[in-house]
């Protein structure tokens, strides 16, 4: 399909449109919108304003980028100057960053114009956005279901038609899971493609930055922008990231794990005419095993929550962020504050960590985890010698509905059991819409390249694309 | 593992926050179930086998040992729930 933001730019700049124009429309939407619960904040006259800069600019002949005149929203685990940054936790409930992630800077040296900043699990713990302190979005398609997440608000916005695009960070499924059940693209970069910085750190060896779209092109155009070193994320890697074609047949894998029990009978179907498609467009496809598969989330459930532990050990009422009124002591500061300010998910998590990192427990648990890591690339390399990407379902199930898993963490869990493996290993991976079930349901086909191999990726995902 | 109480009290010390009694009931059931799931690894044979870290194989990432712009004191400062003198204030420690 092809890329909106394009038209959009091709609008503004040619004069048919205008930066005003675009915002005004976006924000009419989203307020048409507002009983989905996607965005946290709306931010109307900061959005307005910089669209009239930026119209004036473009009377005044400049070239004002590649995103001129486009409305996005971000995760509000994006640090943004303009508004508020919460995570959607009540610890930051009213905090004000006092700067942008590279990541909005990077859209807005091209122009873009952020218009709100979108619902989330609190600190991105979660997969259907029903963590957040201050409610859960819901599904785009049936109100009594669940956005997925924890990039549910930036997915719902998305597929309900507000903005092309808007950004999500993945660290076991937060962009995919989403984007499968409200029926957008969502694209996971390779590890360390796109600086972290000013995002809110949830565990720094999976986290990744990317964008949730309703084309694959439109992916494309914002990961070029946003791929790249800036000094201030030092795992992020030389841009490698130069946009391809590809048109040759492909050898792909169906990973045989993510059809079997567990999973949802139409999610398999509608993987299954993925597969037919593919073979009709000359792509050889073949089951594929992933033995390691099965203990992803257990592998996931040691090693984020070990990360999580120590990210969230900041939060502590002191420099930043709420600070319980009823605390005496400074003990009393960072126990209450801790308390009154988290989410129960995040407690979870961050009691795990101290579990699996505790002496005595640390080999046991934190670095059998790494090891069995370990056996998974391991995994993932082999396949990858001999098939170009993997696919799957994106999430054993369409969108559940809400309140169906909040009683049991694990069943939540469960919701992750396929974006997670690549996750660990730091491969790429995009949720690519894949039909609807027969209540209409989004269902999304994940497919899962090499490291380093985006662009590609993004690339293949173009000429899979339905109503393409 | 069966989990206890006392240990889910142990570990809330230890992540400095500071549960309620109800919560603490309702996060004993969690943290056995979360712990009795993820003990499932431990049926792995992992002998021999390296544990992975860093995913992309970066090692010792350099910068130069120069200042660069940053945040003012003024701006960190306003963040802070109450500051005196240029200095985050906290309860009395001693």
């Amino acid at each position: 399909m092809d890329s909106e933001i394009a038209k959009i730019v091709e609008r503004v700049v040619s004069g048919e449109s205008s930066a005003r124009a675009e915002v005004e429309k976006a924000i009419a939407t989203a307020k048409e919108k507002e009983d989905l619960h996607a965005l946290l904040e709306l931010l109307e006259s900061e959005a307005l304003a910089r669209a009239d800069g930026i119209d004036a600019r473009i009377k005044n002949g400049e070239n004002v980028g590649r995103l001129a005149g486009v409305p996005y929203v971000a995760k509000d685990n994006f640090l943004t100057t303009v508004g508020h940054t919460t995570a959607a936790a009540k610890i930051l409930e009213n905090f004000e960053s006092p700067l942008n992630a590279t990541a909005i800077e990077r859209l807005d040296a091209e122009g873009a114009i952020l218009i709100g900043k979108a619902n989330l699990d609190a600190f991105a713990h979660g997969g259907s956005t029903e963590n957040s302190a201050f409610g859960p979005t819901k599904n785009v398609v049936d109100p009594e279901r669940v956005a997925g997440g924890s990039s549910g608000g930036s997915a719902a916005i998305v597929a309900a038609g507000v903005v092309p695009f808007a950004l999500g960070s993945d660290t076991g499924g937060s962009i995919r899971q989403p984007a499968s059940f409200n029926g957008a693209v969502g694209y996971k970069p390779t590890y360390g493609m796109i600086s972290r910085y000013g995002v809110v750190a949830m565990a720094s060896s999976t986290d990744v930055v990317g964008p949730l779209t309703r084309t694959v092109a439109d992916a494309e155009l914002v990961s070029e922008i946003l791929a790249g070193p800036d000094g201030r994320d030092s795992t992020v890697h030389d841009n490698y990231f130069l946009t391809q074609t590809s048109d040759k047949p492909l050898k792909i894998g169906l990973i045989r794990e993510f059809i079997g029990d567990g999973v949802d009978s139409e999610v398999v179907t509608k993987t299954k005419e993925f597969v037919d498609r593919l073979k009709a467009a000359g792509h050889a496809v073949e089951e594929v095993d992933l033995p390691m598969a099965k203990y992803s989330l257990a592998i996931y459930y040691i090693v984020v929550p070990a990360e999580v532990s120590s990210n969230l050990a900041r939060y502590d009422g002191v420099r930043y962020g709420l600070r319980s009124e009823t605390a005496k002591s400074l003990d009393d500061v960072y126990g209450q504050s801790r308390d009154q300010g988290f989410m129960p998910e995040n407690k979870r998590r961050i009691m795990i960590g101290s579990y699996v990192l505790s002496s005595g427990y640390f080999d046991a648990y934190y670095l059998q985890a790494q090891k069995a890591r370990t056996l998974l690339i391991q995994e993932f390399d082999i396949l990858f010698e001999t098939y170009d990407f993997l696919i799957g379902p994106t999430a054993p199930t369409p969108a559940f509905k809400l309140g169906e898993n909040t009683a049991d963490p694990i069943k939540m869990y469960l919701a992750d059991a396929m974006t997670v493996p690549p996750s660990l290993a730091g491969l790429p991976a995009l949720s690519l819409p894949n039909d609807a079930n027969d209540q209409g349901l989004p269902i999304g086909i994940q497919i899962i390249g090499r490291q380093k191999d985006d662009a590609r990726l993004l690339s293949f995902a173009k000429t899979m694309e339905m109503n393409g | 593992m069966s989990v206890s109480k006392s240990d889910v009290a142990h570990l809330a010390t230890l992540s400095s926050i500071s549960l309620g009694d109800d919560e603490l009931d309702a996060l004993t059931v969690d943290l056995e179930n979360i712990i009795t799931y993820i003990e499932q690894l431990q049926e792995l044979d992992t002998t021999g086998v390296e544990p992975t870290y860093q995913l992309t194989g970066l090692a010792n990432v350099w910068r130069g040992d120069e200042i660069t712009p940053q945040l003012s004191r003024e701006k960190l400062l306003a963040l802070a729930p109450e500051s005196l003198n240029n200095q985050v204030k906290v309860p009395k420690v001693l």
